[in-house]
């Protein structure tokens, strides 16, 4: 008998190593399948950290609401784990998010405040700042981009799931910066337990990028509070076309359906495999491709085999 | 024609970091291209190295995604506003 929370974390390592070629014999490449997670994405880790350590804190209790602003899979995470607690959840986001997203949120009982599009995301966090400042005591608002817990979450099971699936042979570690959750807790735990570990953030090789879930960090106004720029050995700028060719190459090739931001992981972590003489590369596959599967790229055919990979 | 151009947050920083550029042209391509002669380094966001505009770039004459009317020929009237949307919902926080 598994609890549901209990399928969040300890998700499998893919070996990717077999589909590329031009890698060195003593190359491995492998990426931690996030969609098996609850709530189907990597968010599920950081989600369950911020709830629980609000309990904690004394600042969710039965009753109050969990609250904030997103479009994305982190609002599915809250929903998920929401409804597993018992907690009420109530969103903001700009109304022009994806069909698949607001069916989904809804399907888990989230309560959704919709905002104007134009404004984007912005719009969508003054609305929640608002209503919660407007009744602090009924409201839960993590704030993952300035919440410890967040990054927190992946030192404590990322970097370590990693580490032991590896055998303590993981060598680069590349990942796209969002909330830099992910890549800042990751990195700090395997950096003590290996100091020479390189870790490559993953960048959109421009500020309009379609990378959903990645943020540009040199042109951003919001630098997440929780980011650390010093972190970073080096920056992989993806392009999106070659984040839709990867997408495509790893559906049509391996079987793997997965989405933008995890194909932008795996086009950045093949570059880099295909410098090195030996080493194991670990990236993450943040979602499955189930939440973009309306999006225009995947109709696209490649003549060349392998494009883009 | 004169017609407005709304440049979103993400670009402005290559658009002299202008909201809305009034521009003349008959039609969507003549006003992008119009455009990014006005500001050369807008160029390598908006279009690809075949000279086409990027894929995920989504333009709105009015309400409507130009690629259900005639791509980069959409033809424009004097007033009409076109506008460059983030490419993902949401926006890029």
């Amino acid at each position: 008998m598994t609890a549901p929370l209990a399928l969040i974390g300890n998700t499998p390592l893919l070996r990717l190593t077999n589909l590329v070629e031009g890698l060195a014999n003593g190359v491995e490449l492998y990426a931690k399948a996030e969609w098996y997670n609850l709530g189907g994405s990597v968010k599920d880790r950081p989600a369950l950290w911020m709830i629980r350590d609000g309990e904690r804190r004394g600042l969710l209790r039965p009753g109050v609401r969990i609250a904030d602003a997103t479009s994305g899979n982190t609002g599915i995470a809250y929903a998920t784990i929401g409804a597993a607690l018992g907690y009420g959840v109530t969103l903001a986001l700009p109304a022009n998010a994806s069909p698949e997203r607001l069916r989904t949120l809804r399907a888990l009982g989230a309560e959704l405040i919709l905002t104007d599009p134009a404004e984007g995301m912005d719009r969508a966090i003054t609305t929640i700042r608002a209503l919660v400042a407007h009744a602090p005591e009924g409201y839960f608002y993590p704030d993952q981009y300035s919440n410890p817990a967040n990054p927190q979450a992946h030192y404590e099971t990322t970097a370590p799931e990693i580490w032991s699936q590896t055998g303590g042979k993981v060598s680069h570690f590349v990942a796209a910066l969002g909330t830099s959750g992910t890549f800042m807790g990751t990195v700090r735990r395997l950096r003590e337990l290996k100091p020479h570990l390189r870790a490559v953030a993953v960048q959109p090789d421009s500020p309009y990028h379609a990378l959903e879930g990645v943020k540009h960090m040199a042109s951003t106004q919001l630098v997440p509070a929780i980011y650390d720029p010093g972190m970073p050995d080096g920056v992989s700028e993806i392009s999106s076309e070659e984040a839709f060719a990867t997408a495509r190459h790893l559906a049509r090739h391996a079987g793997l359906l997965v989405g933008i931001s995890a194909a932008a992981n795996v086009a950045a972590a093949l570059h880099i495999a295909r410098e090195l003489r030996e080493g194991v590369v670990v990236t993450i596959l943040c979602d499955s491709a189930s939440r973009y599967l309306s999006e225009r790229f995947w109709a696209v055919e490649d003549n060349v085999a392998g494009a883009g990979i | 024609m004169a017609v407005t151009i709304t440049i979103p947050t993400a670009l402005r920083q290559y658009a002299a970091g202008k909201a809305t550029v009034v521009l003349e042209a008959d039609n969507v391509g003549a006003l992008l291209r119009g455009l990014v002669e006005q500001h050369p380094t807008l160029g390598k966001h908006l279009f690809g190295e075949d000279g086409r505009l990027r894929s995920f770039v989504n333009v709105y004459v009015g309400d409507e995604d130009i690629r259900y009317l005639a791509g980069e020929a959409t033809p424009l009237q004097a007033g009409e506003t076109v506008s460059i949307i983030p490419a993902i919902a949401g926006g890029t926080r």
